[in-house]
């Protein structure tokens, strides 16, 4: 029994970083009041980059290259929205759109249908200490980015909630007019948010594929940028909350592989597909129980334009 | 403008009050001209600027934060910090210390959607204060307030001018210009027209310098109409009547009321009291969770909104883009919405372009909406003739009772006295109106009876005669007990 909770914890913490950073590049976003629809396509680009730049120098940079790529798109993003001041949601579908087909061309062209060649993956990190603990011993043995993902949260609340910058960012999403007037710059702002929310989002999607696996695959990151998305509202837009919904559902799909590969029965009892489908369908349903109780940002979506009072 | 005088800008709508007073705090560039301060030519890039030359903005909607407390709005960017964290104790007794210097009573702690707009309206002077603001520009301050609340504010500016601040008030509201300001800028299409000393005017002096030599007759000298002749039948009749508001809270809690045919019934209340979900209730947008009501011989729980339409109910919404008008179509589809299926709009299952082109080119002329022109699009037109429209739409349909919220607000003059000349008129061809308004001066001035809502009861009733401003803001602001109604 220990062995079976040791291996789902373990492998809850190897799968969580990649949607904790994007469910926490969502909140920075939308806290600010620019909606975080891109998020799936940043990931990808970050996944991709960070694969592609793994086989010409060392992983941990390449981690960086995928970070800038997805802050890259973000700032497409940002040009669109705060700019142009277009519709956010359409501007983050069309990123989601461009990022989903340009990954698959630049994969088939360069690679073939099957993925990029492996890179060295991320060093991972024995804790000698804690490795021969029962239970805690999951975690020892991970690379940098659980380690980050699990404390960068925290700092974040505190930036949030503790800090000038976290008021002023907070401000710009509920009442952008407020902080206009008082000589503050609202695209300042909502530009910084914007870029930071790319960042992480890239970085999730890097960590896909320089830690989870170590290839860039056709799929990646398969729709874990929207369950990022349903990861902050169900955190009610906080970090701390986004962070606990998000392990919450890789927790979901530990537990999935988990009973597929302990119990080969169940799956010839539960379909494949109803199985894979799990993490979602949990998703969905948690979202459809937390129903209205919405703390969405009030500004969220509308673009702030000086002369409309 | 001189240190330490209070200076009011008069003038119309559109008169070019808030442009302004937006240039002078930063918020918009001049495209020519120069901006002198204490005889120094100065250019503000932005508010910040003007903040830092001592310029101080309290804007007609105000520009808090309502999630953060009052210290954290007040103290928004220039956060005292303490090892680069947000101090908010600091924050907490600098703002306190402002308070108490200029005399002002604010729990800092409090979430600013808790507090009532008076008290929203101090945060934002705190605000401006706290920055060191040596002139204090007012857009519109008292649009929102009740008298009580009026009276507050008149003695806080008093006060500021008294340490040798410098005041600059915005407004059209006359009377209430000449209780406190020292001199008077009167402005018209974009230009200073004049410029008085208040004890040297009236009000009608000034209204005639407002809307300039032509012929229309000022509002605010509008006498009110003469009692209507006796009410007719009971259109409307409900008792205890509750309904949740969109926070999910009980935004009515038991509200009797009536109306009769031929009379306007005015709600007076402090916005947020229930008016609102009152009149969503009896068009059918709102449904009602306990109480009973008739609404035109049906009843009133379960209504919806084109059952609302067909038993006789106009409706001219407050939000009149939200709600009222498609501002990318035609003021003659406009005018269509809502009838589009029957003649003369439609001929079968056709739309009758001929006929809803006449019907709309003579609610043009009729209702004065300018240009008198069915094919421009609505969008085209000013506030003023946007409401026009809806109100020529309503009317047009020959409602038995008409509901009506905020009809003129943002409205001048000129369009304020068309619109509740047709209230009038409809009142005075058996329409029973049930009139919802914030601005209390346009409840007196219209309605027959008048019922006060306070946090979603009706806590005073008065007929015309017993009309008395004072008692009514009293009970709007609950301090009264629901008296004998």
């Amino acid at each position: 029994m220990l062995e079976v909770i040791h291996s789902l914890l373990f492998s809850t913490l190897d799968a969580a970083p990649a949607l904790i950073f994007a469910a926490l590049g969502a909140v920075l976003s939308e806290r600010a009041g620019v909606i975080a629809v891109g998020m799936e396509g940043m990931m990808r680009v970050g996944a991709f980059c960070a694969a592609v730049a793994a086989l010409t120098m060392p992983t941990p940079l390449a981690v960086v290259m995928g970070m800038l790529a997805g802050a890259a798109l973000a700032g497409v993003h940002g040009f669109l929205s705060i700019r142009w001041r277009s519709d956010q949601v359409v501007s983050g579908i069309a990123l989601n759109l461009v990022a989903l087909a340009g990954g698959t061309f630049l994969l088939e062209s360069l690679y073939g249908p099957n993925g990029t060649p492996p890179i060295q993956q991320l060093t991972r990190w024995n804790l000698p200490g804690l490795s021969a603990v029962p239970v805690l011993g999951a975690l020892s043995g991970h690379s940098a980015p659980t380690y980050l993902a699990l404390l960068l949260p925290f700092a974040f609340q505190g930036l949030l909630t503790r800090t000038p910058l976290g008021l002023r960012l907070r401000a710009v999403g509920d009442k952008p007019q407020a902080v206009a007037t008082l000589g503050l710059s609202v695209s300042a702002l909502r530009w910084g948010a914007v870029l930071g929310s790319g960042l992480l989002a890239g970085l999730g999607g890097a960590v896909l594929s320089t830690a989870v696996l170590d290839r860039f695959e056709q799929h990646t990151p398969a729709g874990l940028g929207f369950m990022a998305l349903a990861a902050m509202v169900f955190g009610r837009w906080t970090p701390v909350g986004a962070f606990l919904a998000a392990t919450f559902f890789a927790f979901g799909n530990a537990l999935r592989i988990g009973l597929v590969s302990s119990a080969p029965g169940l799956v010839e009892l539960i379909p494949q597909g109803v199985l894979l489908a799990l993490p979602y369908l949990l998703t969905l349903g948690v979202l459809t129980l937390q129903g209205q109780r919405s703390s969405a940002p009030a500004a969220l979506g509308t673009p702030y334009e000086q002369e409309s009072r | 403008m001189h240190r330490g005088e209070l200076l009011a800008v008069v003038g119309e709508n559109g008169a070019g009050k808030s442009s302004l007073m937006n240039v002078l705090y930063g918020l918009y560039q001049p495209d020519a001209g120069v901006l002198s301060l204490d005889g120094q030519p100065v250019r503000f890039k932005s508010p910040r600027d003007a903040i830092a030359r001592g310029i101080g903005m309290v804007h007609q909607h105000f520009m808090l934060v309502p999630t953060l407390s009052v210290a954290e709005n007040v103290v928004l960017g220039r956060e005292p910090t303490r090892h680069g964290l947000l101090d908010l104790e600091r924050a907490v007794r600098e703002v306190s210390a402002t308070c108490a210097r200029f005399g002002f009573q604010l729990e800092p702690r409090a979430r600013v959607d808790t507090l009532s707009v008076g008290s929203q309206q101090k945060v934002e002077i705190v605000k401006a204060l706290h920055r060191g603001a040596q002139v204090l520009i007012l857009d519109e301050p008292t649009a929102v307030l009740t008298p009580q609340e009026s009276d507050e504010l008149a003695r806080v500016m008093r006060g500021l001018v008294a340490q040798g601040h410098t005041v600059v008030l915005i407004s059209h509201k006359l009377k209430e210009v000449l209780g406190v300001a020292d001199r008077i800028a009167v402005m018209r299409r974009g230009r200073c027209v004049a410029e008085v000393r208040a004890a040297d005017t009236t009000a009608e002096q000034l209204a005639a310098l407002m809307v300039g030599e032509g012929p229309r007759a000022p509002a605010a000298a509008a006498p009110a109409s003469a009692v209507s002749q006796a009410p007719g039948e009971p259109l409307l009749d409900v008792r205890g009547l509750q309904a949740t508001g969109d926070n999910g809270r009980p935004a009515l809690r038991g509200v009797d009321l009536e109306v009769r045919a031929g009379e306007i019934v005015g709600i007076a209340g402090v916005d947020g009291n229930g008016q609102r979900e009152l009149a969503e209730v009896l068009t059918g947008l709102r449904s009602l969770t306990s109480g009973s009501g008739t609404l035109l011989g049906g009843p009133l729980g379960g209504l919806t909104p084109a059952q609302a339409r067909t038993r006789g109910v106009g409706h001219i919404p407050e939000d009149r883009h939200h709600r009222a008008v498609v501002k990318a179509l035609s003021v003659e589809e406009n005018v269509a919405l809502g009838r589009h299926t029957r003649p003369p709009f439609a001929k079968g299952p056709w739309i009758d372009f001929k006929g809803r082109r006449e019907r709309t080119r003579a609610l043009t002329v009729a209702y004065d909406v300018r240009p008198p022109d069915p094919e421009v699009a609505l969008r085209a037109l000013s506030g003023g003739n946007q409401q026009k429209v809806v109100v020529a739409r309503e009317l047009d349909a020959r409602p038995r009772l008409l509901v009506v919220v905020q009809p003129t607000r943002g409205l001048d003059v000129g369009a304020v006295a068309q619109v509740h000349a047709k209230l009038r008129e409809a009142r005075d061809q058996g329409t029973g109106v049930l009139l919802v308004s914030l601005d209390l001066e346009e409840v007196l001035a219209l309605s027959d009876r008048v019922y006060v809502f306070f946090e979603g009861r009706v806590t005073g009733h008065f007929p015309r005669h017993a009309f008395d401003e004072r008692e009514l803001g009293r009970r709007m602001l609950g301090t009264l007990e629901p008296g004998h109604a």
